[in-house]
């Protein structure tokens, strides 16, 4: 069953070849049934093969597809292989259940839309190049489905391209992630000179037994930092993913939050024995872009009022918490983090999604208010979403962050405050936005129905005015959209199930499945805490990180819903530390003078001397021409002289005859 | 009984043939003329072809007319038509007229 890894990716590959070409004759809804189905198809494959390695013996839990040679040249030898071992198809599993589940939901939202089905060819090649990514046996496979990701978030980013902030964010987004690309490359020329290859299983062996010389894994390692950097949005270049929010909101639940943003956590866990077998400052430095950018990312939330932005710098902050675990050696927990905050995150995006349809595309929090009432099951669903990622047990994302900050304690201590302080900080924002959306007084009221052109005229995608006319009231969404919430709401509930401690009286047989499952995978790499202070106290860590997320949910209740505490929202937050002007600035003023001096020694020292050569051949020949008189009898002439000449020669100097 | 001549008189001819047509290619402007000339220079060396083929007793110098001679006939058919479709078009034209191709 393992071997028919490769109808992963052919699913969506199949639904976007069909779409391509039937797209507009299916149109709206077929379209997206078809889409839908591809990706649940997907799924179905993909727990096939889970379940197929799950009946082997842990050391055999790996096989290799190879499909064809795919870049047979001299000794670099790369196959279009793929490999399914049990972090590929765990990522499988949960890329294509909750893309599933978000095409699904997005069928509803999109409803109306003039491109629908050319949303869900976008979505499903999405898919495609997702599990290409993750299935990848070697560099270049996952960075053809990296590119390719790149491409499908870049185009739906700038999905609605009509509107200019749209295109523009899309640009954006492009050429930010250009920058990192470039690190994936060179580390990929770096990984075969190194070892000749650029397969994980021969560079990841090379790093096992040493033969990858320990500045060389550091290098590579480091070069697939700056990519992951760039891919998942973190300090310095997460500058695209908050703009990214000017796609439809399924495509910001699904790339922007779930799968595509955790490429560079997976692919440093893919080479964590290159980690292992680097210097010291290596993972560590990973641990500090992540811990710093989860901080960052977090203040930033506090003070956004656009309901998409909060989440999407949450994203940031909490992606900036599995680089946390990977440098500190907890690749489980990094990964578990990112199966329950794919599921949380998803859900929360599509929560937010369905508030933006039923409030008809408006998206500012501080006219929303006591929606509740109006949208039960988006209300109640987002409430679970809230609990999850303010870390309150039993949802899924106190376990997963849970373990995070027991490994970043046993690592290094700065980083767990870090931590700590970004747990306080993240439920405090959730809260403030859970109230300013679902709790409070009504606020959208005022701007009823006088809002409702001013709102179309402003450029906002071509949306169905669905009761544009009349009273203006938010509505709940059709069941299309609401039963993805509702089982994206259980996999948030849930979630931590894969991976419980062995805390609480859980059994031990239930506790640690997802890190008995990864074992083979990051055997290596993974720390050992165990003995240490952390892992002795973890009802300790337990109780700090629950009062940490109830000391965030209780100031934000004093602040926001009982209006005890005026709310501190400094502009410096509201404008994400004004990172995004610096780097606006820098680059229009010193930067563009660097550049345009670069493009001047392009234009004169470059093609000046390309140039130069054309305009020196070209005075020689024009000299030469003269002695082309045009007259025969010359001709003659010089041909006598030449026959006297080279007799001469022959007869003279060489002695012939 | 002819008086058997010397190869070597033959070369001589052959040798004056040649110079004679170089010269005359050289500096005769009349483009029939030259085409003469040409023709000189290509029989004198054919003379000297059958002249060593005598003298070493070796049939292949007379073969190797055999090739001029058709080679020469060919070149003729060729130039004779260029050059009379040009004097159509320019009477009296001199080979010095004809150097439009200079660079």
């Amino acid at each position: 069953m393992a071997d028919l890894v490769w109808l992963i990716p052919a699913f969506p590959l199949a639904g976007f070849l069909t779409i391509l070409l039937f797209g507009r004759r299916l149109g709206d809804p077929k379209a997206g049934y078809l889409a839908t189905a591809a990706v649940f198809a997907s799924f179905a494959v993909a727990a096939a093969v889970y379940f197929d390695l799950l009946s082997r013996p842990e050391a055999e839990r790996q096989t290799v597809v190879t499909l064809f040679s795919w870049v047979p040249v001299g000794t670099l030898q790369v196959d279009l292989a793929f490999l399914a071992d049990p972090l590929s198809i765990l990522m499988c599993l949960f890329i294509t259940f909750i893309a599933g589940w978000i095409h699904m939901f997005a069928v509803g939202y999109m409803h109306g839309d003039a491109k629908f089905s050319k949303f869900f060819l976008y979505m499903n090649l999405f898919v495609f190049a997702m599990t290409i990514l993750v299935l990848g046996e070697n560099l270049l496979v996952t960075f053809l489905g990296w590119e390719g990701v790149g491409t499908c978030s870049y185009l739906l980013i700038a999905f609605w391209h009509t509107r200019e902030s749209a295109a523009t964010a899309g640009k954006k987004a492009f050429v930010t992630n250009r920058v990192g690309d470039w690190g994936v490359m060179l580390a990929m020329f770096l990984a075969f000179s190194a070892v000749g290859s650029l397969s994980y299983t021969v560079l990841n062996e090379g790093a096992e037994t040493g033969t990858l010389a320990a500045s060389t894994a550091s290098a590579i390692a480091i070069l697939l930092l700056i990519g992951a950097v760039g891919k998942s949005a973190q300090l310095p270049l997460y500058l695209w993913l908050p703009d990214a929010m000017e796609g439809p909101t399924p495509v910001s639940a699904l790339i922007h939050a779930a799968t595509m943003v955790t490429g560079g956590v997976f692919l440093l866990t893919r080479i964590n024995p290159v980690i292992q077998a680097s210097y010291d400052w290596v993972p560590t430095t990973i641990a500090w872009v992540g811990g710093l950018t989860a901080l960052f990312a977090a203040t930033i939330a506090l003070a956004q009022n656009d309901i998409k932005k909060v989440l999407a710098y949450s994203t940031v902050s909490q992606i900036g918490y599995m680089m946390l675990a990977v440098g500190s050696g907890a690749y489980v927990a990094g990964i578990f983090h990112m199966v329950t905050h794919a599921g949380f995150k998803a859900l929360l995006f599509l929560g937010a999604g369905s508030v933006i349809h039923g409030m008809h595309e408006e998206q500012d929090m501080r006219r929303m208010g006591a929606l509740r009432k109006f949208m039960p099951i988006t209300a109640a669903t987002f409430i679970i979403g809230w609990l999850a990622i303010a870390g309150v047990p039993p949802f899924s994302g106190f376990w997963s962050k849970d373990e995070i900050l027991l490994y970043t304690l046993a690592d290094n201590t700065p980083l767990y405050i870090v931590g700590i302080i970004t747990a306080v900080l993240t439920a405090f924002y959730m809260t403030r936005q859970i109230i300013m959306v679902f709790f409070g007084e009504a606020r959208w009221t005022s701007l009823a129905n006088a809002d409702e052109a001013p709102e179309v005229a402003e450029g906002e995608p071509p949306v169905e005015t669905h009761n544009a006319h009349g009273e203006f009231k938010p509505h709940e969404s059709p069941p299309i959209m609401w039963i993805p919430l509702v089982a994206l709401a259980g996999v948030a509930m849930l979630g931590g199930i894969v991976n419980m401690p062995k805390l609480f009286g859980i059994p031990s047989g239930a506790a640690y499945k997802l890190e008995e499952w990864l074992h083979p995978v990051v055997e290596f790499g993974e720390a050992d805490i165990t003995g240490s202070w952390a892992d002795n106290n973890k009802y300790i860590l337990v109780a700090i990180a629950v009062a940490c997320a109830l000391i965030g949910i209780a100031l934000a209740w004093l602040v926001y819903e009982r209006k005890r505490i005026k709310p501190w929202e400094p502009s410096l937050f509201a404008n994400a530390w004004y990172y995004d002007f610096a780097v606006t600035w820098f680059m229009g003023n010193p930067g563009r003078e660097g550049f345009q001096a670069v493009a001047d020694f392009d234009a004169t020292i470059v093609d000046g001397a390309v140039t130069g050569t054309g305009v020196a051949v070209k005075a020689t020949a024009s000299e030469v021409r003269k002695g082309q008189t045009g007259y025969v009898r010359q001709y003659a002439a010089l041909i006598g002289v030449g026959v006297v000449l080279l007799l001469g020669w022959f007869v003279v100097i060489r002695g012939i005859l | 009984m002819i008086a058997v001549i010397e190869p070597t008189w033959y070369l001589l001819l052959a040798a004056m043939l040649f110079g004679i047509g170089a010269f005359g290619l050289m500096v005769r402007r009349n483009p029939l003329i030259m085409f003469m000339c040409v023709e000189l220079m290509l029989n004198a060396a054919n003379l000297t072809f059958v002249a060593m083929a005598t003298r070493l007793n070796d049939i292949n110098g007379q073969t190797a007319v055999f090739f001029v001679l058709v080679v020469a006939a060919a070149e003729v058919v060729v130039g004779l038509g260029i050059l009379v479709s040009i004097l159509r078009r320019r009477p009296g034209a001199t080979a010095d007229d004809l150097a439009e191709l200079k660079g």
